[in-house]
């Protein structure tokens, strides 16, 4: 998956860098990457449920810590996992929105490989970049 | 790309525990910082702790000092560790200051019960307790209610769970601020972060969340007045548990974050040097409304430690077939180690109130303090600290220079050393829990990787901090204790 975890930014918590070629596409990375501080393996959450999320906020940055935040918020309001996005953002600065359709399961400890929980995104060295190659988040989540 | 270029400062030495920083260190700085630990641990220090505690330092309405406690690590906004006070009419309220949960902290539970009275028993005591007491991600609590009755749980603490028969009512004097925070209002508080925790009370979470069954060595007993004033002998079997607010608390946290960023450089004219420090004037609409906010998920938790008591006693009683009281199942005390509180202290001659962040440090009262209970008045306040679950953990008092030096405030913890992605790769969890059966430590966790993350050596070495606190005079040892059996959130 196009996310990875890294090393050196915190040591009490966890942080990632996700990327894709499209901004949807790195906004799907991350979503997996929130997940992946929960369980071992995302790709052992089936896909069985479905879910729209619906987000829209004045900035890139702040659209995507909203949507990583449905997905905690998720987590704990209905103990729903989330392992595959299909989004689509539209607007332009000042007003972006976001559409998500979600996939995933209720949390089952026995099955899931249970990580660690992810409490919140923080804005602690938040990033969120278009590159040559695309686009790319750094993201810290409190755990 | 990633790495930090951070200055080490240079350190003016103040005492053998004291270490302070200038405040011509970084631009922007309103106090110097001061850093209490021994030499070895200010040198072993990650650099981070000292940039966002000179952050810290540069946040309006800062009182004397910016102060982090020995066991202080790097974190976001504050320092895990990070202790500062705010003038309440003219200084800020820093959710970054708090910690995203909200009113963490300890309980601490004595028994009448022996080592020897409880090794028969204890596969069958740690199992029923990781059955009873819920952990993990996602988990709920068996305390079913509505949202509306969720909202008196908001605004009356652990007296509510006492009212309902949650426990006893010599265990709200035992809490810290008796187990309720007065000044919560309940319209300040989303629906959306009720609606997150109205069914986690009584339940661990995750991560460094945990309760423990420990015993007393005749040999970890530093101060034997103390210790028998606290109910504490040799060779006791004691409950030590260490949680917060769940998603509640979070949820709390994060909203705050998104009140704050908007209004705090165009509304008021306050520049910070990281996101996380967002603050806003304490007595703004913005600040008070996290005020009473926070002071319902300092409540939530309160509940929480309040119903996992219950959980306990029901399960010592189950197991050892005797009512909790026979057991002599009461609680030492509670202590709260993330929250932003209001105190009085004696500032340039003339008492003041100031609001007192406290992120992952403790109160530490000394003796004759109205806020201590009776019984511990003449000793001081009970500290609770927790340190890895293979090392052991502790149980101080807080002291008068704690008062005069630190805003009343100690350390909380050992404070991690090792960031989770290297211990995951350094220990394996399965490996980890065989290891510490073989040292007689017992472990139940839903988490093998998380389990991997919180071993012993990711942490500094408790013994360490406590000797640092002790040394500074901002608490005192009273007794250190063993594990013998850990349900891992």
């Amino acid at each position: 998956m196009p996310y990875k975890y890294i090393e050196g930014l915190t040591s009490a918590d966890v942080a990632f860098e996700a990327i894709g070629k499209t901004i949807e596409e790195m906004f799907e990375s991350a979503g997996v990457a929130v997940l992946g501080t929960m369980v071992r393996d995302p790709n052992n959450i089936k896909q069985k449920t479905k879910r729209t999320i619906e987000k829209s906020a004045p900035t890139i940055e702040k659209l995507l810590f909203d949507f990583l935040d449905e997905l905690i918020f998720l987590k704990d309001a209905e103990q729903m996992f989330f392992s595959g996005f299909k989004a689509k953002i539209s607007g332009e600065e000042g007003d972006y929105s976001l559409k998500v359709e979600a996939k995933g399961e209720k949390i089952d400890a026995k099955r899931h490989d249970i990580a660690i929980d992810a409490k919140a995104v923080t804005m602690h060295k938040f990033e969120v970049k278009q590159t040559p190659g695309g686009w790319r988040a750094q993201v810290i989540i409190d755990v | 790309m990633f790495l930090q270029n951070l200055k080490k400062p240079t350190f003016t030495k103040v005492s053998d525990c004291i270490w302070e920083i200038p405040p011509s260190f970084k631009q922007g700085m309103r106090v110097p910082s001061r850093v209490y630990a021994t030499k070895k641990i200010l040198d072993e220090m990650d650099l981070a702790v000292y940039d966002q505690l000179t952050n810290v330092a540069t946040l309006p309405g800062i009182c004397r000092c910016a102060y982090c406690m020995p066991d202080g690590h790097s974190g976001y906004g504050f320092p895990i560790g990070g202790v500062a006070a705010f003038d309440t009419s003219e200084g800020v309220i820093s959710p970054g200051g708090v910690g995203f949960d909200i009113n963490c902290g300890m309980r601490l539970v004595r028994t009448d019960l022996t080592f020897d009275d409880v090794k028969p028993k204890l596969h069958e005591l740690i199992d029923e307790l990781f059955k009873k007491v819920p952990s993990g991600v996602g988990c709920t609590g068996f305390v079913k209610i509505t949202k509306d009755e969720f909202k008196k749980v908001i605004e009356g603490g652990a007296g509510w769970c006492v009212r309902k028969g949650y426990g006893w009512d010599e265990d709200l004097r035992r809490t810290e601020e008796d187990g309720c925070m007065k000044h919560t209002d309940v319209s300040k508080i989303s629906q959306r972060a009720i609606t997150r925790g109205y069914d986690q009370i009584g339940t661990l979470g995750s991560g460094n969340h945990y309760l423990e069954i420990q015993v007393v060595k005749e040999e970890n007993i530093f101060d034997k007045e103390a210790a028998k004033k606290l109910g504490i002998f040799p060779n006791q079997v004691v409950v030590m548990f260490h949680c917060g607010s769940r998603g509640f608390g979070h949820q709390i946290a994060t909203d705050s974050l998104n009140a704050f960023l908007p209004v705090m450089e165009s509304k008021y004219g306050i520049k910070i040097l990281d996101k996380e420090l967002a603050c806003a004037p304490f007595s703004s609409p913005e600040g008070q409304t996290y005020y009473k906010a926070m002071n319902g998920g300092i409540n939530m938790a309160f509940a929480n430690r309040q119903v996992i008591l219950h959980r306990i006693r029901e399960v010592f009683s189950q197991v050892f077939k005797q009512d909790a009281e026979t057991l002599g199942l009461h609680q030492v005390y509670d202590v709260t180690h993330n929250t932003a509180k209001i105190e009085k202290y004696n500032i340039d001659g003339s008492m003041k109130e100031v609001l007192v962040h406290r992120k992952g440090a403790t109160r530490a009262f000394g003796p004759d303090r109205p806020e201590v209970p009776q019984e511990y008045r003449d000793i001081g306040q009970p500290v609770i600290i927790g340190g890895s679950m293979e090392t052991g953990s502790y149980l101080l008092l807080g002291t008068k220079r704690a008062e005069e030096e630190t805003w009343g405030s100690t350390a909380h913890g050992s404070g991690r050393t090792m960031s989770r992605t290297k211990a995951k790769s350094m220990f394996r969890g399965d490996q980890l829990q065989k290891d510490m059966e073989k040292r007689g430590i017992l472990i139940r966790t839903d988490s093998m990787s998380g389990l991997a993350e919180e071993a012993g050596a990711a942490y500094k070495n408790i013994d360490d901090v406590i000797e640092a606190t002790n040394q500074a005079g901002i608490s005192k040892k009273v007794v250190r204790f063993v594990p013998i059996a850990n349900v891992k959130g």
